[in-house]
């Protein structure tokens, strides 16, 4: 199941229907400078409020993106919409992917475009072992390198269930080595060191390193400095838009630095402060 | 070709290698109807039997002290279209043995039959007993299998049973267990069943921890589609000071298919605690969309699933 390289999927593309992207639709010409991931203009309310409000958001080709904000700004929602879990469905706003009309397609068409995400709690699994999870149906697959990467024995895990007797560190790292295993063209990974001990951080941040290294791109959501700094660009997001890109840098200061404008201070927890 | 020999080509429906039937260190009882096609006991192990024209009739027992180390293999059921099946059996493991039963259920051609068992089993002071029963049903599901059973688990010893049933159709199911765990005894019972088509599932299973620091655990999976329908009922008291019980039952219910889930917990002493947790519903919502993020299609996430959760 590797997603990288290969042509964009015009069957796919040409059965799609529009979101509200006609308006802007000239603007997309295919070029060899268009983005991986191209949202305009997204919107999600709920009861009114907008969770995603006029969100842009580009992320190139090969590229490590970092993702900040305050808890509540609308981090989490974005990769979820992407991903096109149930429940997300933006009012208004386009996203491609590659090329491709992301938001008409299901879940798994977006996933077999090359396009996947790890939770931030990553769901149990009775009965099936960690083997199982990361082949998903390639009965020769050998798990073993990916569980390397991100700091297990395979021979300690392999046969082990991905169920609650895994300590969350543990069930997060699986996560990656399920991502990593999947070589996708665009990873979104939401807390990807959460629960994770100081010490095995080095290796969450070499699989967004591999994920790059490897021809793909991350749209990394973080709370973490040492981890933001791994991206080559990074933007900002407050109450639902990006308020903020530039370098990894850049972004950690901004955040730091309290300097949201737009803010009604009811989310952005740097202003309240 | 005999009745053995057919019995043997459908072993490996319910994962079993007839070439046990041969072994001679491995005990097998193999009873078509109420006629024992054929039988083998081992050292420490006693089997007393009888053919009536309404029941097969016996008196399983392990010798005191006795370590049956293979599996004793026990295979039932029906070669024909129609038929009844009754088993009243006694299984007493003495003192301070071990064994482990395998008991093959196959009822491949089975329209309109019934299989019934009535078994009064004690487990004697330290001694532990395994038990796993696999059935294997055809594709009519006119059977009614009703298998009863009583069990006593002594002081020390310990008594795990796992039910399956995973494919064909079974028509009505209905297993009634109820278990009685003395000091220091540990009873696990497990069921994993697939019910389909019309499918009528009714499990009991009930574990009564009379000693001090006895312990339970029922553990149930169901997995309904088409119009089958499940009740489960999960009943843990406890007695006695230390006890422990836990009732654990999933069901995830598809197609036209309804279930309930009844977990009953009693305690009749400060110092005993038991707890429960039930869930009915369709596949988990994040575990399917953690698959589809992976690229499987809604059914391949689904069979992942349920599979995992019979296994």
């Amino acid at each position: 199941m590797d997603h990288r390289g290969g042509p964009v999927a015009c069957t796919i593309r040409a059965a799609l229907t529009g979101i509200g992207c006609s308006t802007i639709e000239a603007s997309w010409r295919m070029t060899m400078s268009a983005p991986l991931l191209d949202i305009r203009n997204l919107t999600l309310e709920v009861d009114r409020r907008a969770i995603l409000d006029r969100l842009d958001l580009a992320v190139q080709a090969g590229e490590i993106h970092a993702l900040l904000g305050a808890n509540g700004s609308g981090k989490t929602t974005l990769a979820c919409v992407l991903m096109g879990c149930e429940g997300y469905v933006p009012g208004a706003g386009c996203v491609r992917f590659n090329g491709v009309e992301l938001l008409p397609l299901k879940m798994h068409e977006r996933a077999r475009l090359g396009l996947t995400l790890a939770w931030q709690e990553p769901a149990r699994f009775e009965g099936v072992t960690v083997r199982e999870y990361l082949a998903l149906g390639r009965p020769d697959y050998d798990a073993g390198p990916a569980l390397r990467q991100v700091g297990l024995a395979p021979e300690r895990y392999l046969e082990r269930q991905v169920d609650r007797a895994l300590s969350g560190g543990e069930r997060h790292r699986i996560e990656l080595a399920s991502v990593l295993s999947m070589k996708p063209r665009l990873a979104i990974l939401d807390e990807p060191v959460a629960g994770i001990d100081m010490l095995s951080i080095k290796h969450i941040i070499g699989v967004i390193r591999t994920l790059k290294a490897d021809g793909g791109s991350v749209l990394l959501i973080t709370h973490q400095e040492e981890v933001a700094l791994v991206a080559d660009r990074a933007s900002q997001l407050c109450a639902g838009r990006i308020i903020f890109s530039g370098g990894p840098r850049e972004a950690v200061d901004h955040f730091r630095g309290r300097a949201c404008v737009r803010c009604d201070g009811e989310v952005c927890n740097h202003v309240r402060a | 070709m005999s009745e053995l020999d057919e019995l043997k080509r459908i072993l490996p429906m319910v994962g079993a290698e007839p070439s046990i039937l041969d072994d001679a260190r491995t005990a097998h009882v193999v009873a078509r109807g109420h006629r024992i096609l054929s039988r083998r006991m081992v050292p420490g192990l006693r089997l007393d039997a009888e053919e009536t024209p309404d029941a097969i009739v016996g008196k399983l027992t392990v010798d005191a002290g006795a370590q049956i180390d293979r599996p004793i293999h026990m295979c039932f059921g029906l070669a024909h279209p129609t038929g009844t099946q009754q088993i009243r059996i006694d299984v007493e493991v003495r003192e301070g043995a071990r064994a482990r039963v395998l008991s093959h259920c196959l009822f491949p051609f089975a329209e309109e039959a019934e299989h019934r068992m009535q078994a009064v089993v004690t487990i004697g002071p330290g001694a532990s007993l395994t038990y796993t029963e696999g059935h294997y049903h055809g594709p009519h599901g006119g059977v009614r299998v009703l298998p009863h059973a009583t069990i006593t688990i002594g002081k020390r010893a310990r008594y795990f049973s796992d039910f399956s049933l995973l494919s064909g159709l079974v028509g009505k199911l209905d297993i009634d267990y109820l278990v009685e765990v003395e000091e220091e005894g540990l009873a696990e019972l497990s069921a994993k069943i697939f019910a389909h088509g019309t499918d009528h599932i009714v499990l009991k299973e009930a574990v009564m921890l009379r000693g001090e620091r006895s312990r339970g655990l029922i553990k149930t999976r169901v997995v309904l589609e088409d119009r089958a329908q499940a009740e489960i009922t999960g009943i843990t008291e406890a007695y006695a000071k230390g006890a422990r019980g836990h009732v654990d039952c999933l069901e995830i219910v598809q197609g036209q298919a309804h279930a309930s889930a009844i977990p009953i917990v009693k305690v009749f002493h400060p110092e005993a605690k038991v707890t429960h947790e039930a869930a009915i519903g369709s596949v988990d919502r994040k575990e399917l969309e953690t698959l589809m993020a992976r690229g499987l299609d809604p059914e391949q996430a689904v069979e992942m699933i349920v599979s995992g959760i019979l296994r």
